[in-house]
C-alpha cells in the first residue's frame, strides 16, 4: 500500500516527536542510574567498604597457654600437656567410611565417636575439620602420620591441656579446669571472646579459679580472609597472645605428699602454716580425687563413687568444713581470761567432776574430778570445770572477742573454693540469728570449744600460729605470681599482753611434755624440736558412751593443735581426724609426726622420738615410704 | 520502498555496502563486548575459562551474524518479518509443549553449536512484526480501536507464553517494548492515559484492600509481593543476594578496588556473578569510573539508534531501529536498577556483557537489521 505524501510527512514528524521523547526519557532514566551508582559509590562507599570488609576477614583466637602452677620448692603442680587428637576433613578424604574404617585398623576408635564424626561430617561444609579422637596416645598419633598416604583427609592435631603431676595431692588446693560451660558464661557481664573457643579450658575450682584471670593470659588473634562459605582463603596477619602468669603457691610438695601417706584412708584434715610470713606449708584433706579425671570430663560413674563415699573425698575439708573446737578452744577461753584481768593464772579452782549451773548440772570430761586446778593445770589435764568456773566470771563477749583477735569467725583470706567463715557466737550472733537470748549455758558450753562454737582446720592451725608469735599471722598459699613476690602475712603485733601469751605457750608445752599432760605420749624428745599443743575432742553426738561402741559416723571428731620448736616456734600445725575418737590417741601422734617431717624437711632421725616408741615408728616410716614409692611409681605409670 | 526504487536510488550495492555500515556503533558494540569479557575473565579468577572464551567466540559469532543480516536488503526482512514473528510463536508454543509433557524444564531449542531460546528470538520479532503493521497501517487508521486491537493481540500472545515458563523478566520486557512501539507509532495519547491509570488504580486498590474484609489478595500473596519488592523483608533469602550486590557495589568507591581484587566476587559472596549481576562486579573493582563508563557506552549505542531512526525516511525501518534501540534500553536498564537494589530482581542479564550465548546472539542480529536499515534507507 503506498502511502501518500501527507500522510507520510505527518507519520514521519509524529514519530520523530516521540522518538525524540522517548530518547530523552531514557536518557534520563540512565542520568537517574548514573546518580544512583555515584551515590552508592560515592557517598556511601565507606559504609560498603566496612560491610565488605566484615564479610570476608574472620578473626580466628589462637588460645593463650595457661601458666603453670608451682610449690614453694619449683616442684610442678600444674602444668600443660600436649593432646594429641585425630581430625578429618570430608573433601580431602573422598571416601569417607572407607577412610575412617583404614583408620580403626590403625587405631583404637570408640564406635561412638566414629558415628558421631561420621555424622558430623556429613552434616557440616566439606572443609570443616571434624575431630575424629580426642587425647589419643602419641603411639596412635605416629601411626597415623606414618600411615599418612593411606588416610587422605587425616590429619593429627597438637593441643594443650591441663595436666596434675602430682595426681592427688593438690586437688583440694588448686583443684581442677575444664571446659567453658554456660553457667560461666553467664557469670560475667561481658565475657572475654577467648572464653568461647571451643574446648577452652578455664579454673572450676580453688586456685585454679581464684587466679583465672591471672593464669589465663591473653589470647592471640589472627584474621584470615573467608570466602562466601566460611572457607580461610588465607592468613592476612596474626597477633601472638600472652601467656598466662605462672604462681608459686607456698606449699611444699614433699611434706603435702609425706601428709597424705600419714592420714592415709581416715577422713582427716591436716595444716601446717609457717608462723613467720603466714606461708601455708602443707593444706590435705584426706581422702582426695584425682583432678585430671574432671579436666578430662569425668564418667558419671566415677563422679558417683566420689560423691557417695562417706569420706566426703570432694570435700576440701581444710578449709570448708568447720568442726566444734572441743577442748583447743581452751587456749581462747584462757586468754580471754587472762586479758580480762578477773583472773590470777595461780588461782585455783575445785573440780569435783561436774558444776551446778542454774539447774543444770555441766560434766567434767573426769566424773572423778581433777581437784583444785590452776591455769597450767587446767589445760595440761583439759579440766573442763575450771573453764566452766571462767566462762562465768569472764562473759560470752570477751571470750568472742578473743576467738575473733585469734582469727575465728571470719573467713581466711586464702584462694580456694567455698572457705568458711566458722562461728565465733555472742549475745548479738544469737538474737540476730536464732532470735533467743544468750543463756548462761550457751556461754559455759562455748567455753570447752562445744555447743555454737565452729572452726575450720586452717583456722585452727592460723589461731595456734598468732598464740606462738603474738602477731596476726595471716595464712598465704600464693608466693608469687608471675615471679612477683606476694607480700609476707606476718602481720602486726596482736594487742595480747606477751606475759599471757607466755604463759598459754608454757601450759601447751606442758600438754605435750609433762607426764601428766594429755599428749604427752605424742611428744618429741629432740631438745630443740619439742612441741606445744592442744588436744581436743568435739562430740558428735551428745551423749556418754565409748566410742568403739557406736558405728563410725557417731564417733566423736579428733583434734589437736600445736606450735613447733617450743622455744622458737617456726610451725603452726592442726589436725582433724574426722570420727577418729580422742584427740590425744587418734590426732596427736599424727600431728606429732607430721611436726617433725615439717622441721626436718624430710624424714626425722629416730632420737627426736622417745626412746620406747622408737620400734613402732621405724616400721611405721618404713611402710609409708615403701606407700609413697608405690604411689610415685603409679603415677609415673599414668602419666 | 519498492524494489523498483531500491535499485533506482543510489543505494549501495555488493561490497560496497560494507563502506556504508554504521561503523562508530559497531565500534561501540564492541568495546561493550570488551567489558564483558575482562569481567568474565575477572571473575573466573585470570583464567579465560570457563566464561571469557567461550563468550569472546560467541560474540565472534555474532558479529558475523550481524553483517549477514546487514548484507540483507531490509526490504526483505520487511516482507519477512510477519513470517519470523509466527516461527518464534510456534517456536514458543513448542517449547512450551515440549516442557510440560517431558523435556523437563527445557525452554531452549539446541542448535547443536548454542541453545537458542525462543523467547530471545521474540524480543526481535515483535520489535519486527509491530515495525512492518505500523508500516503498512496508513496514519488515520492507527488510532482506530480496531487498528488497536491487533498489535494489542500481536504483544499479549508471547508476553502470556513467556509469563507462564515462568519468566517474568522476559514478560515484562516483550509488554514494555511492544507498549512503547505503539506510542512511537502514533497510537493516541488516550490509549496510554487510560492502561495507566486503569493499572495505577487497580494496584492501588488492591494494595488499599489489604486488611479489610474485602481484601482482594490472600496475606501470604501480600507477604510474596513484600518480598518481591523489598528483599530486605526476607534477609536470608532474596534479600541476602541483592545485600551482596550492593555491597559490591558501594565498596568499589571512585576508582574501585583494582582488577580482580574484589573480595566480594573473587570470595563468591556475590550471587550470579558472571550472568545478572556482572554489573556489580565491575562497579567494585572498577569503581564509579568504571561502572559509570559503561552506561555512558550503553547511552552512545541508545543515541546513535536513535540519531539513524530519526535520519531515516523508511518508516519500517525508523520503528524497527527505534523498536531495537528500546529493547536494548530496557535490558540495561532493567538490570542495572535491579543489581543497585532500585527494582526487584527479575533476571535481566545485561547486555552483551553477561555470559549467555542466545541472548548475545539475537541482539548482534538485532543490531544487523538496524545496520541493514541503515545501509538501505532511502537517499
Amino acid at each position: 500500500m503506498r502511502r501518500t505524501p501527507r500522510d507520510s510527512a505527518e507519520s514521519s514528524r509524529r514519530m520523530t516527536r516521540r522518538g525524540l521523547l522517548l530518547g530523552g526519557a531514557q536518557i534520563a532514566f540512565a542520568g537517574v542510574l548514573g546518580l544512583r551508582m555515584r551515590h552508592m559509590q560515592v557517598d556511601q562507599a565507606d559504609e560498603f567498604r566496612l560491610m565488605a570488609e566484615e564479610n570476608r576477614i574472620n578473626i580466628h583466637l589462637i588460645p593463650p597457654a595457661r601458666g603453670r602452677i608451682f610449690d614453694r620448692e619449683g616442684k610442678v603442680i600444674a602444668e600443660n600437656e600436649q593432646t594429641y587428637r585425630i581430625t578429618m576433613r570430608r573433601e580431602d578424604a573422598g571416601d569417607v567410611e572407607d577412610v575412617i574404617g583404614r583408620l580403626s585398623a590403625l587405631v583404637d576408635l570408640r564406635p561412638e565417636d566414629v558415628t558421631r564424626a561420621l555424622e558430623e561430617m556429613r552434616t557440616s561444609p566439606p572443609f570443616l575439620q571434624v575431630t575424629v579422637a580426642d587425647r589419643v596416645s602419641w603411639d596412635a598419633i605416629s601411626r597415623v602420620a606414618v600411615n599418612a598416604p593411606a588416610l587422605p583427609g587425616v590429619y593429627p592435631e597438637v593441643g594443650l591441656s591441663r595436666f596434675y603431676p602430682q595426681h592427688e595431692t593438690f586437688a583440694h588446693v588448686v583443684g581442677y579446669v575444664g571446659p567453658v560451660s554456660e553457667r560461666d558464661l553467664a557469670r560475667y557481664e561481658d565475657p572475654e571472646p577467648v572464653l568461647r573457643i571451643p574446648r577452652f579450658q578455664i579454673g572450676k575450682v580453688g586456685v585454679e579459679a581464684k587466679f583465672e584471670e591471672q593464669l589465663r593470659g591473653s589470647a592471640g588473634a589472627k584474621r584470615v580472609e573467608v570466602n562466601a562459605v566460611g572457607r580461610v582463603m588465607r592468613e592476612l596477619d596474626r597477633r601472638e597472645g600472652e601467656a598466662g602468669a605462672d604462681l608459686q603457691l607456698t606449699v611444699d610438695s614433699d611434706l603435702q605428699d609425706y601428709i597424705k601417706a600419714r592420714l592415709g584412708e581416715e577422713s582427716a584434715s591436716a595444716v601446717v602454716v609457717d608462723v613467720e610470713h603466714g606461708d601455708v606449708l602443707a593444706i590435705a584433706s584426706s581422702p582426695s580425687y584425682d583432678p585430671n579425671k574432671f579436666v578430662r570430663g569425668i564418667s558419671t560413674g566415677d563422679y558417683g563413687v566420689l560423691r557417695e563415699n562417706n569420706h566426703r573425698p570432694l570435700a576440701s575439708k581444710t578449709v570448708q568444713d568447720a568442726y566444734p573446737p572441743g577442748s583447743t578452744f581452751k587456749i581462747v577461753t584462757a586468754l580471754a581470761a587472762l586479758e580480762s584481768g578477773l583472773i590470777h593464772p595461780d588461782e585455783t579452782v575445785y573440780c569435783p567432776g561436774h558444776m551446778e549451773i542454774g539447774s543444770r548440772r555441766f560434766h567434767c570430761w573426769k566424773r572423778s574430778g581433777h581437784g583444785h586446778v590452776n591455769l597450767e593445770q587446767s589445760l595440761r589435764d583439759s579440766c573442763d570445770v575450771y573453764y566452766y568456773d571462767l566462762a562465768l566470771k569472764v562473759g560470752i563477749d570477751r571470750i568472742a572477742e578473743m576467738g575473733r583477735k585469734l582469727g575465728l569467725g571470719t573467713a581466711p583470706d586464702v584462694p580456694m573454693s567455698a572457705v568458711t567463715a566458722g562461728l565465733m557466737p555472742d549475745r548479738d550472733w544469737k538474737r540476730r540469728e536464732r532470735g533467743a537470748e544468750w543463756r548462761i549455758g550457751d556461754t559455759v558450753n562455748a567455753s570447752i570449744g562445744q555447743g555454737y562454737v565452729l572452726t575450720s582446720p586452717l583456722q585452727q592451725a592460723i589461731m595456734v600460729a598468732r598464740v606462738a608469735t603474738g602477731r596476726a599471722v595471716e595464712p598465704r598459699l600464693v608466693r608469687s605470681v608471675g615471679g612477683l613476690q606476694t607480700p609476707s602475712r606476718g602481720g602486726p603485733p596482736l594487742d595480747i599482753d606477751e606475759a599471757h601469751l607466755k604463759l598459754i605457750r608454757k601450759a601447751m608445752f606442758v600438754v605435750s611434755n609433762s607426764r601428766r599432760g594429755t599428749a604427752y605420749r605424742s611428744r618429741i624428745i629432740a631438745e630443740d624440736m619439742r612441741l606445744a599443743g592442744k588436744t581436743g575432742t568435739s562430740q558428735v553426738l551428745n551423749r556418754v558412751v565409748r566410742n568403739q561402741d557406736v558405728p563410725w559416723e557417731e564417733r566423736d571428731h579428733a583434734l589437736f593443735v600445736n606450735f613447733a620448736p617450743y622455744e622458737a616456734p617456726r610451725i603452726a600445725v592442726s589436725i582433724v581426724v574426722e570420727h577418729g575418737g580422742g584427740g590425744s590417741s587418734t590426732a596427736a601422734p599424727i600431728a606429732r609426726d607430721i611436726t617433725l617431717q615439717a622441721l626436718y624437711k624430710g624424714t626425722p632421725p629416730l632420737d627426736a622420738y622417745p626412746a620406747g616408741d622408737r620400734g613402732r615408728i621405724k616400721e611405721q616410716q618404713e611402710q609409708l615410704a615403701a606407700e609413697r614409692a608405690r604411689r610415685a611409681a603409679e603415677a609415673g605409670r599414668r602419666a | 520502498m519498492s524494489y523498483l526504487e531500491y535499485t533506482v536510488k543510489t543505494v549501495p550495492s555488493g561490497w560496497r555496502k560494507v563502506l556504508y555500515l554504521n561503523w562508530p556503533l559497531i565500534i561501540l558494540l564492541t568495546a561493550v563486548a570488551c567489558v564483558g569479557f575482562l569481567m568474565l575473565y575477572s571473575v573466573a579468577g585470570g583464567e579465560l575459562q570457563p566464561w571469557a572464551e567461550p563468550q569472546m567466540e560467541r560474540f565472534g559469532l555474532g558479529l558475523a551474524a550481524m553483517f549477514v543480516t546487514a548484507m540483507v536488503p531490509i526490504w526483505l526482512w520487511r516482507n519477512l518479518s510477519a513470517l519470523i514473528y509466527l516461527v518464534s510463536l510456534a517456536l514458543l508454543v513448542a517449547v512450551e509443549l515440549f516442557g510440560a509433557i517431558g523435556m523437563g524444564a527445557q525452554r531452549w531449542i539446541d542448535l547443536g553449536f548454542m541453545r537458542l531460546q525462543p523467547s530471545e528470538l521474540m524480543k526481535i520479532a515483535l520489535v519486527m512484526a509491530l515495525a512492518a503493521y505500523y508500516d503498512w497501517l496508513p496514519m488515520k487508521r492507527v488510532s482506530r480501536p480496531i487498528w488497536v486491537i491487533a498489535p494489542l493481540i500481536l504483544i499479549l500472545a508471547p508476553t502470556f507464553l513467556t509469563l507462564t515458563q515462568p519468566d517474568l523478566g522476559t514478560a515484562i520486557l516483550l509488554m514494555t517494548a511492544g507498549g512503547l512501539l505503539m506510542f512511537l507509532a502514533g497510537v493516541h495519547w488516550a490509549y496510554f492515559a487510560v492502561v495507566i491509570a486503569a493499572a495505577g488504580g487497580g494496584i492501588y486498590t488492591v494494595f488499599l484492600s489489604r486488611g479489610t474484609p474485602w481484601q482482594l489478595l490472600k496475606d501470604y500473596q501480600f507477604r510474596r509481593i513484600d518480598t518481591f519488592l523489598d528483599p530486605s523483608t526476607d534477609p536470608l533469602g532474596a534479600g541476602y543476594h541483592i545485600t551482596q550486590a550492593k555491597i559490591a557495589m558501594g565498596s568499589g568507591g571512585w576508582t574501585g578496588r583494582g582488577f580482580m581484587q574484589g573480595t566480594q566476587s573473587r570470595l563468591n559472596f556475590l550471587p550470579e556473578k558472571h550472568t545478572d549481576f556482572i554489573f556489580n562486579t565491575l562497579a567494585e573493582e572498577f569503581g564509579f569510573v568504571g561502572g559509570f563508563s559503561l552506561l555512558v557506552l550503553y547511552v552512545l549505542v541508545l543515541v546513535f539508534c536513535i540519531v539513524a531512526a530519526l535520519q531515516n525516511r523508511d518508516r519500517y525501518s525508523s520503528l524497527l531501529i527505534l523498536g531495537i534501540g528500546l529493547t536494548f534500553f530496557l535490558f540495561f536498564a532493567v538490570n542495572m536498577s535491579m543489581v543497585m537494589g532500585l527494582a526487584p530482581v527479575v533476571g535481566v542479564p545485561l547486555p552483551l556483557v553477561s555470559y549467555g550465548g542466545s541472548a548475545m546472539l539475537v541482539l548482534m542480529i538485532a543490531f544487523g537489521l538496524v545496520q541493514s536499515a541503515h545501509i538501505h534507507r532511502p537517499r
